[in-house]
C-alpha cells in the first residue's frame, strides 16, 4: 500500500515534471519565433486576408464602402485590360522560361570556354543584375529614345528607318521584355555556374576517351546533368514573372493604350491613382491566387519527383 | 594554328556577350560626362568629354539625402532581419516540435507572394500608424518581406551545424538562448553574410512600397527619387545620366572589390559551396 502511493506519488510527479519541461520548452520556442511571426503576420499574413475582404466592397479608400460581394471579379472578367495584363504576364513568364534561361546558360557556358580573359568577361556578365530596376528602366527609355535613341542609331547601320520603341503598340512589349532578360540572364548565369562546377571531371574525360565533341559532350552531359538547375531556375522564373512591375512601371507605364500592362501595374493604377480600392483588391488577389495555385503545383511535382527518387 | 583558329567563334561569342551586358553601362557613364550641347552633338560618341558638372548638379538637386534615406532604411531593416531571422530559424532548424513544418512552410511560401497582394492593407496601415510618408512606414514591410528568403538561407546552414556540440553545451547546463548565442551564432557569420549581401541589395533598389508609403522628397529612397528625376531632367539626358551613375555606383564598387562574396550573396544560397 505504502509502496503503491509511494510509486503514484513519483509518478505524478514525474508526469508534472515532465509538463513543466514541455511548457518552458514551448515558452522557448515561442520566444524565438515571435518577432518573426508577429512581423509577418502583420505585414504580410493580415494583408492579405485584409485584401480578400476589400475585393467584395465597392470602395474608394477613403469612405465607408459597399459591400457588393463577387461582383468586383465578375466586373475583372469582362474587362479587356485584365485580359491584356494577364497575357502580358503570360509573354513575360514564356520570355523568361525560353529566352533569359538558355541565355544564362550560354553565359554559363561561356565562363568556361578556354578563352583568355575569363575573369574579366564573368566580372562585366554580371553588372546588369547589380543595378536597380529603376535605373535600369530609365537608362533604356534613352536608349530607346526615338531621335536619340543609341538602338535606333544601330539599327540605322543595317539600314532600317527609326522606330519609336516604347510608344508603339507592337514594339514596347518587346522592346521593355528585352530589358527583363538584360537585367536577369546574369542571375541565371551565376544559378548554371554552380552547377557546372558541380560536375565530376571524369565524366568528360571518359567521353574524350570515347572520341566525343563538345557538342555530343553538352547534349550527353552538361545538359542531362543541369536538368534540376533548369526546373528550379523555371520556378523561379515564372514566380519572378507574375511579379513583374518596376521595369514596366518606370518604362512605359503600361502604355501605349495598355500595351505592356500588368497585372502589377493595372492594379497599382487602379488603386493609387483612380482609387478603385475595391476593385484593385479583386486584381492584387487574383495575382495571389495565381501564385498560390503556381505554388501549390510546384510542391506536388517536387513531391513526385521525390517519391520517384529522381535527382 | 588551328586550335587558335577553332576559338575565334567563342571570341566572338563572348565578346558579343560583353557588349550586351556591358556597353549600357560605357552608354551611361560617358553621356553622363558631356555638357547638354555636347550630347546633342554627338549623342553617340563614347567618352568625347569628360564634364563634372553634372555630378555637381544632381548633388544639388538632392541626391545625398536620397541617398542617405536608402542606406539608413535599408541598414536597419537588414540588420532587424537578421536578428529575428536567425532567432526563428533557430527552433525551426533545430528542435522538434508541433507546428514546426507548417510554421516553416509558411515562413518561406511568402517568397512566392506577390507584393500587390499586400499593397493597399500595408498602405492603409501606416497611414492608421500616423507613419505614412516616412522612413518608419517602409521598415516593417521591408524586415516582413525579407524574412521569407533569410529564414530558408539561415535553416539551410543550421541544419548542418553539428547537433553534437549543443548537446555538449546541453550538458554544461546551458539553456536554449545560451546555445543560441555562444554556440549556434558564431558559426552562422558564412550565412548571415549572405542574407546580409542578398537583403541589402535588394532593399537598396527597393521601388513598390516606396513608391506607395512615401510622397515628399525628404523621405524618398534612391529609387524613387530617381524615378522624380526623371521628370525633371526630361531634356537633360546627361543630368539623369549623372543621377544614374551616382546610383549604381555604390553597389558596383563594392561587387568589384568583394566579387565572390557578392555573387554568392545574390544568389540567395541556391548556390552551395
Amino acid at each position: 500500500m505504502e509502496t503503491q502511493l509511494a510509486r503514484a506519488k513519483t509518478v505524478s510527479k514525474s508526469t508534472s515534471k515532465l509538463s513543466s519541461k514541455t511548457l518552458k520548452n514551448v515558452l522557448t520556442i515561442s520566444l524565438f519565433i515571435a518577432p518573426a511571426l508577429i512581423v509577418y503576420i502583420v505585414y504580410v499574413l493580415y494583408p492579405i486576408v485584409s485584401t480578400f475582404i476589400y475585393s467584395l466592397y465597392d470602395w474608394d479608400g477613403s469612405s465607408a464602402g459597399t459591400f457588393v460581394g463577387l461582383h468586383n471579379y465578375l466586373n475583372l472578367l469582362g474587362d479587356s485590360i485584365f485580359w491584356t495584363s494577364l497575357t502580358n504576364n503570360t509573354w513575360v513568364v514564356l520570355t523568361s522560361v525560353f529566352v533569359q534561361i538558355p541565355l544564362g546558360l550560354i553565359m554559363a557556358l561561356m565562363l568556361f570556354a578556354p578563352i583568355k580573359g575569363i575573369r574579366f568577361f564573368s566580372s562585366v556578365y554580371f553588372f546588369p543584375f547589380l543595378m536597380s530596376t529603376v535605373a535600369i528602366g530609365l537608362l533604356w527609355v534613352f536608349m530607346y529614345d526615338p531621335i536619340n535613341g543609341v538602338i535606333n542609331k544601330f539599327i540605322n547601320l543595317f539600314g532600317f528607318e527609326n522606330i519609336a520603341w516604347l510608344s508603339e503598340a507592337n514594339t514596347a512589349l518587346i522592346a521593355v521584355l528585352i530589358v527583363v532578360v538584360w537585367q536577369f540572364a546574369p542571375f541565371y548565369m551565376i544559378l548554371f555556374k554552380a552547377a557546372i562546377v558541380g560536375i565530376p571531371e571524369e565524366l568528360y574525360e571518359a567521353a574524350n576517351i570515347d572520341g566525343a565533341n563538345a557538342l555530343r559532350k553538352f547534349f550527353h552531359i552538361t545538359l542531362p546533368l543541369l536538368m534540376p538547375t533548369i526546373v528550379s531556375s523555371s520556378i523561379l522564373a515564372i514566380v519572378g514573372s507574375l511579379k513583374a512591375f518596376d521595369i514596366f512601371y518606370v518604362m512605359t507605364g503600361g502604355g501605349p493604350n495598355h500595351g505592356t500592362e500588368l497585372l502589377g501595374t493595372y492594379m497599382f493604377k487602379q488603386a493609387f491613382i483612380n482609387f478603385n480600392m475595391g476593385y484593385a483588391s479583386a486584381i492584387a488577389f487574383v495575382m495571389f491566387f495565381i501564385a498560390l495555385v503556381v505554388t501549390i503545383l510546384i510542391l506536388i511535382m517536387d513531391f513526385y519527383r521525390k517519391k520517384k527518387g529522381a535527382y | 594554328m588551328t586550335v587558335a583558329f577553332k576559338k575565334i567563334p567563342l571570341y566572338f561569342v563572348a565578346i558579343l556577350l560583353l557588349v550586351f551586358t556591358g556597353y549600357p553601362f560605357l552608354y551611361m557613364i560617358s553621356t553622363a560626362l558631356k555638357d547638354q550641347s555636347g550630347f546633342f552633338e554627338k549623342p553617340f560618341s563614347l567618352f568625347s568629354s569628360f564634364k563634372l558638372e553634372n555630378f555637381t548638379a544632381v548633388f544639388e538637386m538632392g541626391l545625398t539625402r536620397y541617398f542617405l534615406n536608402s542606406l539608413l532604411v535599408s541598414t536597419v531593416a537588414v540588420l532587424a532581419v537578421m536578428l529575428i531571422a536567425s532567432l526563428a530559424s533557430y527552433p525551426l532548424s533545430r528542435m522538434k516540435f508541433k507546428f514546426n513544418r507548417i510554421l516553416f512552410l509558411l515562413f518561406i511560401s511568402g517568397m512566392m507572394l506577390p507584393i500587390h497582394a499586400t499593397l493597399i492593407p500595408i498602405f492603409k496601415l501606416s497611414e492608421s500608424m500616423g507613419v505614412y510618408d516616412t522612413l518608419l512606414a517602409l521598415l516593417g514591410p521591408y524586415i516582413a518581406f525579407s524574412l521569407p528568403i533569410s529564414i530558408f538561407i539561415l535553416t539551410q546552414f543550421m541544419q548542418e551545424i553539428p547537433k553534437s556540440l549543443e548537446e555538449a553545451a546541453k550538458i554544461d547546463g546551458c539553456t536554449h538562448f545560451g546555445i543560441f548565442w555562444r554556440v549556434v551564432l558564431p558559426m552562422l557569420t558564412p550565412a548571415l553574410m549572405t542574407v546580409l549581401i542578398y537583403n541589402f541589395i535588394h532593399l537598396w533598389n527597393e521601388f513598390i512600397f516606396a513608391l506607395v508609403l512615401i510622397s515628399s522628397p525628404e523621405s524618398m529612397t534612391l529609387p524613387l527619387g530617381l524615378q522624380d528625376f526623371k521628370g525633371e531632367f526630361s531634356v537633360n539626358v546627361p543630368g539623369l545620366m549623372a543621377a544614374l551613375t551616382l546610383a549604381s555606383l555604390p553597389i558596383l564598387v563594392v561587387y568589384l572589390f568583394s566579387q565572390e562574396k557578392v555573387v554568392k550573396g545574390l544568389a540567395g544560397g541556391s548556390v552551395k559551396e
